[in-house]
C-alpha cells in the first residue's frame, strides 16, 4: 500500500515539475551547450538565415493579340553563400487559360503549373517565360493572374547542423594581442565594482541603522537605483557627464575646481600626478565603476542592514564599559559579525559583475578602454557578425563562471559545515 | 579639557557645516541662480569661531536661544559676503545653521573632556552629512531625469546648470514632451508591450512555478536534492552566455521580434528563482494542514489551490512583483530579439530613440521617466513585498 502510495507521489511529482523542467531545459540548459557546438563552427550572422528559393512574378500582356499573355518568374536563390537542391516550383492559374509551350521540366495540369527546377547554386537567378493563351473567348484578367502567388520549396544545408568543425574561433580569441587586455579589464571593473559596492554598502547601512528622522524613506529612496531600469538611468548618467552640455563639467567649471570639459565617458586615460609621481587612470572604466558602485551598492546596504539589526545590542553595550571607541567597536564587534555576509556578497556579486554587460553597452558601448568580456561577445557576434566567434567568448565566460561557483559552493558548504 | 580635543572639535565641526553648505549651494546653482564661489575660508574661519562660541556658552544659555543665535549668526555673516541672492537662498542657508547647531548644542567643556569624543563627534558627523551626501548622490540623476523632460532644447543649452521647473508656463507648455513622446514617438504602443510582456511573464511563470515549488518541497522522488541545488546554479548562468545560442535558434524559427518569444526567454530566465523562493515558503507551512486536507478527500490539486495558495499570498505578491520588475527592466534579450519597431518594448524603445538620429534629450529623458515612474511607484507602494523579494532573488541582478 505504502510502495503505492510512494509511486503516486513519485508520478504527481514528476507531473508537477515537468513543465519547468522541460522550459528551463530549452531556453537555458540547451542554449549553454549549444554555444559549445557553435563555438566550433565557422559560422557568421548572415549564415543564420535560411536560404530560400524565391520568386517574383510578372504578367505581361503581348502586343496585337488580346488572346496570349505573357508570364515571367524571376527566380533567384536568397542565399549568397549556399546552395538549395531539389527546387519545386507550384502556381495557380485561372480555368480559361493554358501554356501554349512549357519546357520539359514544367507540367500543367488542371490548372496547376508545376516546375521541377533542380539545385540552384549559391546567388543563382534565372528567368522562368510561359506564353499562355485562353481557352473559351474571355477576356484574360491579369488581376486575378497575379493574385496567385507561386509557392518554391527547396532543401537546403543548415550550416548549424553540419558536421563540419573547426578550432580556429578558439585560436582567434587566444591569440588576440588584445585579450589579455580584455581579461585584465574585465577583472578590473568586476573587482573594484564588487568592493566599492561592498564598501559604501555599509557605509549606508551603519547610517541607517541608527534612529533618526526620516530613516524608512531614505531606506526607499536608498534602492532606487537597483530597482529602476537600467536604459532609463545609464542614459541620465550620459547626460549628466556629458562634457559639453552635462550638468557635473559645468558645476565643476563654474565652482573653478578644474579649468575644462573632463570627456569622462570618452577618454581612456587621464593622468594625474600625486606626489611628484604619474599615474595612469583608466578615466572611461572609472566611471563605469562608479556607475556600477552607484547601482548596485543597495543591494549590499539591504543585506548588511538585514544583518545589523540582528547584532544584539548587549555586545555594544558591553564595548562601552570597556571603554573602547567608536572604531573599536566596528573593527571587534560590527564587522565579524557582518562578515560572513560579506563574503557571500562579494562572490554573488563578482560572479554577477563579471557578467555585466547593459551597463557598459549603454554607457560607452565598450568603447575608451571598457571593453569587457560580455561586450566583447556581443561586439564579436553582432558588430562584426561572426556569431562563432561570439560563442566561443561565451565559452571563455562559462569556464570562468564555472570556476567562480565551484570557489563560491566551497566556501557556502564551507559555511554550512561550520553552523 | 585637552586642548587638542577642542582644536579637532571645532575643526571637524567647521568642515561639516561648509560641506552641508557647500551641497545647498550646489543645490542652488543647479536653479540657475548664479553662484561661483564656495567662499571656503571665510566661511571655515567663521564656522571654527562659531564652534567656539557654541563650546564657551555650554549651558549657560537655553539651549534653544543659543542656537537661534548661532544660526542667526553664520545666516547674516554669509548674507554679507554673497552678493545679489534672493531670499529664499539665505533662508536654506538658516535652516541648515539652525539643524547643524541643534545637534552640537549639548556639546560643552565636559563632553570634550570624556574619551574619545573627538571620534565620536567625528562618527556623528559623517553620519549625518553621510545621509544627506548619499540621498543628494542617489535622488539627483532622477531630479535631473524628471526636469530635463520638462524643458525645451533652447532652455537646455542656454544654461546646463537651470534645473528650476517653471510652472507659470501652463501645463500643456510643461508636459510637452511627454505628448510629444506619446504622440509622434508611439511610447503608448511600446508601453503597452511592455506592461503585456511583464503581466504575461508574471501569470505564465506562477503557473509554472507553483506546482513544481511545492513538488520540491513536498513531494518525495528521485532527483529532488539534485534538482533543487540545480535551480541555484542555472540562476547564476548569466543571460549574456545564452544571447548567440538562443539569438540562432529564434532567428531560423522565426520567433524573433515576435512577444511571444520574448515571453518564453523571460518565463524560463525567471523560473528558477521563482521555484527557489516559493519552495522556501511552502516549507514553512505546516504539513498537518495538508494532511487534514487529504484525509478530506482532497486530490494534489486541491490542495495546492485551497490550502497552499491562499497561505501563501505574501509569497507569491513578493515573486510576482520581483518577476514584473525582472521583466520590465530586461534590456538584453529586448535588445537581441526585437528589430522591428512595432514589436519594441519601452527598454529597447528609448535605447532606439538614444542610437537613432539625433533625439532632443528632453524626449529621451521623458521616455525614461515613463519606464523609470511605474516601476519606482510600484516599488514604493508594495515595498515590503519587494524588498523580500529582491533579498531572496538578489543572487542575479
Amino acid at each position: 500500500m505504502s510502495t503505492k502510495l510512494a509511486k503516486i507521489e513519485k508520478r504527481t511529482a514528476y507531473l508537477l515539475i515537468l513543465p519547468s523542467v522541460l522550459l528551463v531545459f530549452s531556453i537555458i540548459l540547451f542554449p549553454i551547450f549549444s554555444n559549445i557546438w557553435i563555438s566550433f563552427k565557422n559560422v557568421e550572422l548572415k549564415d543564420l538565415r535560411i536560404p530560400e528559393p524565391r520568386a517574383k512574378k510578372l504578367v505581361k500582356s503581348i502586343n496585337d493579340n488580346p488572346n496570349q499573355i505573357k508570364v515571367i518568374y524571376k527566380l533567384r536563390n536568397s542565399s549568397l553563400t549556399q546552395e538549395i537542391t531539389n527546387v519545386k516550383f507550384k502556381d495557380k492559374y485561372p480555368d480559361n487559360i493554358e501554356p501554349i509551350s512549357l519546357n520539359n521540366k514544367c507540367q500543367f495540369k488542371s490548372n496547376l503549373l508545376k516546375c521541377e527546377l533542380g539545385n540552384w547554386p549559391k546567388k543563382y537567378r534565372e528567368n522562368l517565360e510561359i506564353v499562355f493563351q485562353n481557352t473559351n473567348n474571355q477576356e484574360i484578367s491579369k488581376k486575378e493572374i497575379k493574385s496567385y502567388k507561386p509557392k518554391l520549396s527547396g532543401k537546403s544545408q543548415n550550416i548549424l547542423l553540419t558536421y563540419e568543425f573547426t578550432l580556429n574561433n578558439f585560436k582567434k580569441v587566444i591569440k588576440d594581442k588584445a585579450f589579455i587586455d580584455l581579461l585584465s579589464t574585465t577583472f578590473y571593473y568586476t573587482f573594484f565594482g564588487t568592493i566599492g559596492a561592498i564598501v559604501f554598502g555599509i557605509l549606508a547601512a551603519q547610517m541607517v541603522n541608527q534612529k533618526f528622522f526620516g530613516r524608512t524613506f531614505i531606506r526607499s529612496v536608498l534602492l532606487f537605483p537597483y530597482v529602476a531600469p537600467v536604459v532609463a538611468l545609464a542614459y541620465t548618467w550620459e547626460l549628466l557627464l556629458d562634457p559639453t552640455s552635462g550638468t557635473l563639467n559645468n558645476l565643476l567649471i563654474n565652482y573653478q575646481i578644474i579649468d575644462g570639459p573632463i570627456n569622462l565617458l570618452g577618454q581612456k586615460y587621464v593622468t594625474l600626478n600625486i606626489l611628484g609621481f604619474d599615474f595612469k587612470l583608466r578615466l572611461a572604466l572609472t566611471t563605469v565603476i562608479i556607475f556600477e558602485i552607484w547601482r548596485y551598492f543597495p543591494l549590499a546596504f539591504l543585506f548588511i542592514l538585514a544583518r545589523l539589526q540582528a547584532v544584539p545590542k548587549e555586545l555594544y553595550e558591553a564595548a562601552d564599559v570597556d571603554g573602547a571607541n567608536p572604531i573599536q567597536k566596528f573593527l571587534n564587534i560590527t564587522l565579524p559579525q557582518i562578515l560572513a555576509v560579506i563574503s557571500i556578497l562579494f562572490m554573488i556579486r563578482f560572479i554577477w559583475n563579471f557578467n555585466k554587460f547593459e551597463d557598459i553597452f549603454l554607457l560607452t558601448g565598450g568603447a575608451s578602454g571598457t571593453r569587457t568580456l560580455p561586450i566583447n561577445v556581443y561586439q564579436q557576434g553582432f558588430s562584426i557578425g561572426d556569431i562563432g566567434m561570439g560563442s566561443a567568448v561565451s565559452i571563455v565566460i562559462v569556464v570562468f563562471l564555472l570556476i567562480f561557483m565551484f570557489i563560491y559552493f566551497k566556501l557556502l558548504g564551507k559555511r554550512a559545515d561550520e553552523n | 579639557m585637552k586642548i587638542k580635543n577642542v582644536l579637532t572639535y571645532c575643526f571637524i565641526s567647521s568642515l561639516f557645516l561648509f560641506s552641508l553648505i557647500c551641497i545647498w549651494k550646489i543645490l542652488v546653482t543647479l536653479q540657475g541662480i548664479e553662484l561661483s564661489n564656495f567662499n571656503f575660508n571665510k566661511l571655515f574661519i567663521f564656522g571654527i569661531i562659531l564652534c567656539a562660541i557654541n563650546l564657551l556658552i555650554g549651558k549657560k544659555l537655553n539651549l534653544n536661544i543659543k542656537v537661534i543665535i548661532l544660526a542667526l549668526l553664520l545666516s547674516i555673516f554669509d548674507y554679507f559676503i554673497s552678493i545679489n541672492l534672493p531670499i529664499w537662498y539665505s533662508l536654506g542657508i538658516f535652516l541648515i545653521a539652525l539643524f547643524f547647531f541643534n545637534n552640537i548644542k549639548n556639546y560643552d567643556k565636559n563632553f570634550l573632556s570624556k574619551n574619545h569624543s573627538s571620534q565620536k563627534l567625528f562618527f556623528n558627523y559623517l553620519t549625518l552629512f553621510g545621509i544627506t551626501l548619499f540621498s543628494f548622490v542617489i535622488l539627483f540623476p532622477f531630479y535631473m531625469m524628471l526636469v530635463t523632460s520638462f524643458k525645451t532644447q533652447a532652455l537646455l543649452l542656454l544654461n546646463p546648470l537651470d534645473f528650476s521647473i517653471n510652472f507659470a508656463q501652463g501645463l500643456p507648455e510643461l508636459f510637452k514632451s511627454y505628448f510629444i513622446v506619446f504622440k509622434d514617438y508611439n511610447f503608448g504602443r511600446y508601453m503597452l508591450t511592455s506592461t503585456i510582456v511583464s503581466l504575461g511573464t508574471v501569470i505564465i511563470t506562477l503557473i509554472f512555478a507553483i506546482p513544481a515549488a511545492y513538488a520540491v518541497a513536498r513531494l518525495n522522488f528521485f532527483g529532488k536534492n539534485f534538482l533543487s541545488t540545480s535551480i541555484l546554479i542555472i540562476y547564476l548562468f548569466p543571460a549574456i552566455v545564452l544571447v548567440i545560442p538562443l539569438y540562432t535558434i529564434f532567428s531560423q524559427l522565426g520567433l524573433r521580434n515576435s512577444i511571444e518569444g520574448l515571453l518564453i526567454v523571460y518565463t524560463a530566465t525567471t523560473l528558477p528563482v521563482a521555484i527557489y523562493m516559493l519552495q522556501g515558503y511552502f516549507k514553512s507551512i505546516p504539513k498537518e494542514l495538508e494532511e487534514a486536507g487529504i484525509i478530506d478527500g482532497q486530490n494534489w490539486l486541491g490542495i495546492i489551490f485551497k490550502i497552499i495558495l491562499p497561505l501563501s499570498l505574501p509569497a507569491i505578491s513578493s515573486v510576482a512583483l520581483y518577476v514584473f520588475m525582472i521583466a520590465w527592466n530586461e534590456f538584453l534579450f529586448s535588445l537581441m530579439f526585437l528589430d522591428r519597431p512595432n514589436t519594441f518594448t519601452l527598454s529597447r524603445a528609448i535605447q532606439f530613440l538614444n542610437v537613432g538620429a539625433e533625439t532632443p534629450r528632453q524626449y529621451l529623458m521623458a521616455g525614461s521617466v515613463v519606464v523609470t515612474l511605474p516601476i519606482l511607484i510600484i516599488f514604493v507602494y508594495f515595498e515590503k513585498y519587494l524588498v523580500s523579494g529582491l533579498t531572496a532573488g538578489s543572487v542575479k541582478g
